[in-house]
């Protein structure tokens, strides 16, 4: 299958103008997201991930944020280009999202079934009876059971995994191009977390989407994604397919995420589990370097002057780091 | 077969969960533990069944039948609750009295309920310059008095609207005008509890969840957030109906209101207060009325407050 950019971001930039000052959420950010292609979105809280997607959707509450710069290319048009009522046509139908927290993301009072066939009926233009016919085909097709009988239930009668099992029923009614999910397993338990996973990878799998996976966490998308980007303060500081960046990461900070996971075999080594010292820096500083690099420890005084472009350094696997490209050191 | 196994599995687990009850169902559960607002119920469905019922025993011509021969009779077995200035009878006076007041309690609650929510909604939910002039003129219209409001408004309209004829009954256009002068001059406490609401609904991922499936603004605010913030809308809107009779009967009092022969309870008042001595069962039967309704109802509507709270916590028994 040739393979054909349907999302391009580019240099993409987001500001929140608040009363601290402008915080700067996303600065110059540029990926590409391929026909059938996931791509995972991995770095700490408040690094730009969310946002970056956000505006994908035209959803960036504003005031006080604002799209300051950059395009985002869906099938070659610039989403930000379009009205409002154009842009409301592709949410939920060619672009759909799935949310972290299922508690909050459904609607208390409305139950499961409506919730499920709203997009159907505005975006399909489907009646009542054929949106609810289908919400129970797509309720069963996520993996819930009897699912005529659960449609007429309210979010609160769902366990936490069924609520995303049905959020994510919602998001595929229309058969959307692109699924984001936003962190969808952050608030699951594990063993759910990894449901969830495989849902979606079957989903994706069956019904040929490209999804955009965000989280902060590397170990769910190591057997999801197929191209990891990784955020720090709203720049991408690394990019790579996900088996070189597990095999090879460049960037010191994907090292250290790496290194922060929990890994089984670690309480035989007798090692307590790797930390990065220090928070992201506040968005409303503009520091001229490198901004992971005063938590970085392989840091060159080039780091706190200059900050790095993203460069090329092997096929496929692009980092930006005075470190990797100026010295080619081993970290 | 994985993903069969994997079904089953979940099958298995909500199978061994106890159903949690329905929204409806805590609601009922709440309400009914409430005692008082069970006995404002009971006795606010047997005042609606006296206003209603009892119109099988009178009829409305035996309620505006005038004959001065009897007039300011004391209650006696023709006439259990006596006769009025003009000769007639007050407990058929009372019956459809009451359909009107409680007509109109109703009806100008729908329409304080009307203004009220689309004026907050909006205000709530678009927030900006839009919320600005809304609640601006919301606070206008709560530093007029309601009652000087009412009087001019009744005085300037009254006679306007011809009479109307509505489920087989005649309608004078007072009771109209009543209706609406009401609604529209209470709606200004369901408009800042609406906003309030709205406020803080909007903010709510479930909200942004709607967006992301491309559901319209307004969709959004009448499908999505509304539904949400229908308790404090059905309370506020039933103390209201008790605002609302009290409100007429004002009104009808000072004379401004329902022209007679059409009874309501406050205009059977108004010519009862030459003879509040003389006279006492003038006013007894429609003042004690009135005073049950709207007991009754704030009764209902409090508990209605406490079933409708979601942190309310229903104790096991």
């Amino acid at each position: 299958m040739a393979k054909q950019p349907i999302l391009e971001l580019q240099d993409l930039e987001v500001k929140f103008h608040t009363l601290d000052g402008v915080v700067h959420a996303v600065n110059g950010v540029s990926y590409t997201l391929e026909e059938g292609q996931t791509l995972g979105v991995v770095g700490e809280s408040g690094c730009g991930k969310s946002v970056s997607v956000l505006s994908v959707m035209r959803l960036i509450p504003d005031p006080p944020g604002k799209i300051s710069g950059g395009r985002i290319l869906f099938h070659g048009e610039n989403l930000l280009e379009y009205e409002e009522a154009k842009m409301e046509g592709i949410r939920g139908a060619e672009i759909a999202m799935v949310f972290q927290d299922p508690m909050t993301s459904l609607n208390p009072v409305l139950t499961i079934g409506r919730q499920v066939s709203e997009a159907m009926i505005v975006h399909r233009g489907l009646t009542a009876e054929e949106a609810n016919h289908r919400a129970v085909e797509l309720l069963n097709m996520v993996g819930i059971p009897d699912p005529a009988e659960r449609f007429g239930d309210y979010p609160h009668q769902f366990s936490g995994g069924m609520r995303q099992r049905a959020m994510i029923a919602t998001a595929l009614s229309c058969n959307p191009e692109i699924l984001i999910a936003d962190e969808p397993t952050t608030a699951l338990d594990v063993t759910i977390q990894a449901q969830i996973v495989e849902l979606t990878k079957n989903l994706r799998d069956r019904l040929g989407m490209a999804v955009i996976w965000i989280t902060h966490d590397l170990s769910v998308i190591a057997d999801l994604a197929d191209k990891v980007v990784v955020m720090y303060a709203g720049y991408i500081v690394e990019e790579a397919d996900v088996f070189c960046l597990y095999e090879n990461p460049l960037h010191p900070y994907t090292v250290s995420l790496l290194k922060s996971l929990p890994r089984v075999d670690s309480h035989r080594q007798n090692k307590r589990l790797a930390t990065i010292p220090g928070f992201p820096p506040a968005g409303t500083t503009i520091f001229p370097g490198c901004p992971f690099a005063p938590r970085c420890s392989f840091m060159v005084d080039r780091c706190m002057h200059e900050n790095p472009q993203l460069q090329q350094a092997e096929s496929g696997h692009t980092v930006a780091c005075w470190v990797n490209i100026e010295e080619r050191r081993e970290i | 077969m994985a993903a069969l196994a994997e079904a089953d599995v979940i099958r298995l687990q909500e199978e061994l969960k106890a159903k949690p009850l329905t929204p409806g169902q805590l609601i009922k559960l709440r309400f009914l533990r409430h005692k008082m607002a069970v006995l404002g119920a009971i006795m606010l469905l047997v005042l609606i069944l006296y206003a209603f019922g009892g119109a099988l025993v009178y009829s409305e011509a035996e309620a505006n039948f005038t004959d001065t021969k009897i007039r300011l009779n004391p209650p006696s077995a023709e006439h259990p609750f006596g006769t009025d200035t003009v000769g007639r009878d007050i407990l058929a006076r009372t019956i459809y009295g009451g359909q009107i007041s409680l007509l109109i309690g109703l009806s100008a609650v729908v329409v304080e309920v009307i203004v009220g929510v689309l004026i907050g909604a909006i205000a709530g939910y678009y927030g900006g310059w839009i919320d600005g002039l809304l609640m601006r003129f919301t606070e206008a219209m709560f530093n007029i008095p309601q009652l000087f409001l009412l009087l001019v408004m009744a005085k300037f309209f009254g006679g306007k609207i011809p009479t109307i004829t509505f489920l087989n009954r005649e309608f004078s256009g007072s009771v109209i005008v009543i209706i609406v002068i009401i609604g529209i001059t209470s709606w200004m406490y369901l408009a800042r509890i609406v906003r309030a609401n709205f406020l803080s609904l909007k903010e709510r991922e479930f909200v942004l969840a709607a967006h992301t499936t491309g559901t319209s603004n307004l969709s959004i605010i009448f499908n999505h957030i509304l539904p949400n913030s229908i308790a404090p809308i059905i309370v506020s809107g039933t103390l209201s109906v008790a605002n609302a009779i009290i409100s007429e009967a004002y009104i009808s009092f000072l004379g401004l209101g329902v022209q007679p022969p059409t009874a309501t309870w406050g205009n059977m008042l108004e010519g009862a207060y030459n003879y509040i001595e003389t006279a006492p069962w003038l006013w007894i039967s429609p003042g004690i009325l009135i005073v049950l309704t709207v007991l009754s109802i704030n009764f209902v509507g409090d508990g209605l407050r406490d079933a409708l709270d979601p942190h309310a916590i229903v104790e096991a028994k």
